[in-house]
């Protein structure tokens, strides 16, 4: 929108009196824009994926898009082993967290955003705040206190851990959709006798679904993607696929190849799920933003 | 059966009062609306009584019971939310035997229930949409239907209609009317609307500033106000009201001197103002008295006491507004849709004094002497009369 009228101007004074001339040459400058600021975005995912299909030569040589595909790199990351592994720690993490985030955040969402109180927005504010803090602040403490319960390369450390990073994010963006819930329908409900549980389960749910299901997928992929921690926290047991990614780059040098091979193998899955899932997500993200 | 009670009901959002001591009785199958401004807190006294908002004082009593304390649904009331509030995920059934849902009864007795609410609001055709499928006036329609599906001792209608467009409000307050015949309920109904509240009450409560102004029958609120605000509110076009000077008071009324140097005797008490201020001041030390005539109360009349030039004139066929410059007054007058007169003449127009009211310097109407004759009339009045001349 902000794109959109940024160049209204311009287009008003080069197509004075071409209202439909301008109306199509602003078109035009928007799709470019679009379109470029959406490359510069993906090339380095592009170049990722090609990169994986190089052969290790290939792949250090001047850049070039020109090569002959091969899949030496994906079967060397293959013969390493693991990667359903990590895989599999990878989704039993984002998905663990995902959900343990939810059970936390839509009580609470639904008390700040039906029962607020003078506080409640300090307190969205307050949470919204410790994201702030870089996560390496608290390194040092967290990694003290996972050793000494005994949660260091274990799933449930790692789970916990995810679940109170995207726990402010999630309840933020409950509390919008439940914001936007019109507060009758729940008034409605408990005049025909519904409890707070039934409430909740029979009308505020089922009519938030859509807003539930992209925070979940936002929290999911940025669980997946979470680096820092999984490293620190990890070594081989509950490695998510961030860690084994991050293998491929220290002992033996930099394998390009063979690590673009790995990050492809590790996007994949939460590409695929965010392709299918993208109306959803930009309904999520932008939800609120315009009524 | 079913009555309320309202004892000295008081409401706080932080420091702001918004309902400030308000005692209330409604009585059985009594069709009572409160009517007020926005932000009289008429809206805020209904969530009181559904237990949708506690109050901060007073007593609610339902049927003798105190109910302060009793959830909304265990009130035995039913509301209709202005915005409707039917579950969007669910079909017209669903929506009218949520309440049954939620209570436990089985699938094939809700089935029943709802049909033959259905039949009622004829719905039977629509049981199987949902409600974004539906107009206005059948979303309306399920709305009262999910209400009366709960059977409920008193119904409360929070601005039904206001979402409608100006045919189908006819129309609905016309079949609220009938239904209110036909369930033998008790309906509390909340609206801003004096017409809505002038045609369906039996017992009209006009609230303003969160103090009741004013508790009767439509006829007794139009031709007795007891205040200003209650003359301003009721009646449509507004009440027309002059700064008049005292002249003297006598047992057969209050004599005055009005706009332009004409006289007039209203009758009514002037003793009940005497009795009532304070230092017992006479009513003579009080010079400041508002004079109030409805438009639809003056009267062309080329010996009338006032005059002053036509500044626009609305003919709606069978009446014609005049709104008349007097100094600094604008006076509406209803007349018939007949009359010649243009933009810029001067006309001479009275009223009859019985048709006047009186006003003190706080507002308090002086009372009539004499009550009209069908301030008792209530709507349910016009209703068996009205049959009685459908059945001969």
């Amino acid at each position: 929108m902000s794109l959109l009228r940024s160049t209204t101007p311009a287009q008003n004074a080069s197509g004075v009196g071409t209202a439909r001339g301008s109306a199509g040459m602003k078109t035009l400058v928007i799709t470019l824009v679009g379109w470029s600021v959406a490359l510069v975005i993906f090339f380095p995912i592009l170049w990722m994926i090609l990169t994986g299909f190089k052969t290790e030569s290939a792949a250090i040589a001047d850049p070039s898009f020109i090569f002959t595909p091969t899949l030496e790199s994906y079967e060397a990351v293959q013969a390493r082993s693991g990667y359903a592994r990590f895989a599999l720690n990878s989704v039993a993490v984002a998905f663990g967290s995902t959900f343990l985030a939810l059970l936390i955040a839509i009580p609470s969402a639904y008390a700040m955003a039906f029962l607020p109180t003078k506080r409640t927005k300090g307190t969205l504010l307050w949470m919204l705040s410790t994201k702030m803090l870089p996560p390496v602040g608290v390194l040092v403490p967290i990694y003290l206190i996972f050793r000494d319960v005994g949660l260091l390369d274990t799933r449930t450390g790692l789970i916990i851990i995810y679940t109170l990073m995207n726990l402010p994010i999630v309840v933020w963006m409950l509390y919008t959709f439940f914001k936007d819930m019109p507060k009758d329908i729940l008034e409605a409900g408990r005049m025909d006798g519904a409890s707070t549980l039934q409430e909740v389960f029979f009308l505020l749910l089922p009519l938030t679904l859509p807003g539930i299901a992209s925070t979940g997928l936002l929290s999911v992929i940025l669980s997946w993607n979470e680096a820092f921690w999984s490293l620190n926290l990890t070594s081989s047991k509950a490695a998510p696929l961030t860690a084994y990614i991050a293998s491929f780059s220290s002992p033996e040098g930099l394998f390009w190849a063979k690590l673009s091979a790995a990050s492809t193998m590790a996007i994949a899955p939460i590409l695929i799920l965010g392709w299918m899932t993208q109306k959803q997500m930009v309904r999520g993200l932008t939800f609120g933003a315009v009524k | 059966m079913a009555t309320l009670q309202l004892n000295n009901i008081t409401k706080h959002f932080g420091d702001t009062a918004v309902i400030k001591g308000i005692d209330l009785e409604v009585n059985d199958r009594e069709f009572v609306v409160f009517v007020g401004p926005s932000g009289c807190g008429k809206s805020t006294l209904m969530r009181i009584i559904a237990g949708l908002e506690s109050a901060t004082d007073g007593d609610i009593v339902i049927d003798g019971q105190r109910m302060n304390d009793v959830g909304p649904a265990d009130r035995g009331l039913a509301m209709v939310f202005q915005s409707y509030a039917l579950y969007p995920h669910m079909t017209v059934e669903g929506n009218m035997g949520f309440s049954m849902r939620l209570a436990g009864v089985p699938k094939e007795e809700r089935r029943a229930k709802v049909l033959e609410t259905a039949k009622i609001l004829q719905l039977e055709p629509l049981l199987d949409r949902k409600p974004k499928a539906l107009s206005g006036g059948q979303r309306q329609r399920v709305a009262i239907g999910r209400a009366i599906v709960r059977n409920p001792s008193i119904f409360l209608f929070d601005e039904p209609l206001s979402n409608l467009d100006a045919a189908l409000r006819v129309q609905m307050r016309i079949e609220l009317a009938r239904l209110h015949e036909k369930l033998n309920a008790t309906m509390i109904y909340v609206t801003h609307d004096q017409i809505e509240a002038m045609t369906m009450a039996d017992k009209i409560v006009v609230l303003h500033d969160g103090v009741v102004e004013q508790v009767g029958s439509p006829m007794a609120l139009y031709h007795h106000p007891a205040n200003r605000f209650v003359a301003g509110f009721i009646g449509s076009p507004k009440m027309n009201f002059f700064d008049v000077e005292l002249i003297s008071t006598s047992p057969e009324g209050v004599q005055v001197r009005l706009p332009g140097g004409g006289e007039c005797t209203v009758p009514v008490n002037a003793q009940a103002l005497e009795n009532a201020s304070s230092e017992n001041t006479p009513i003579e030390s009080q010079p400041a008295l508002e004079l109030g005539i409805r438009p639809e109360h003056l009267v062309l009349d080329e010996a009338g006491a006032l005059s002053g030039q036509i500044e626009v004139l609305e003919r709606l066929g069978g009446q014609t507004s005049l709104y008349v410059r007097m100094g600094d007054l604008l006076v509406t007058l209803m007349t018939d849709g007949d009359v010649a007169y243009r933009v810029h003449e001067t006309i001479r127009f009275g009223f009859a004094p019985e048709r006047a009211h009186l006003f003190a310097a706080d507002g308090r109407a002086l009372p009539s002497l004499a009550q009209h004759p069908l301030a008792g009339l209530t709507r349910h009045d016009n209703r068996t009369s009205g049959d009685a001349e459908a059945l001969a």
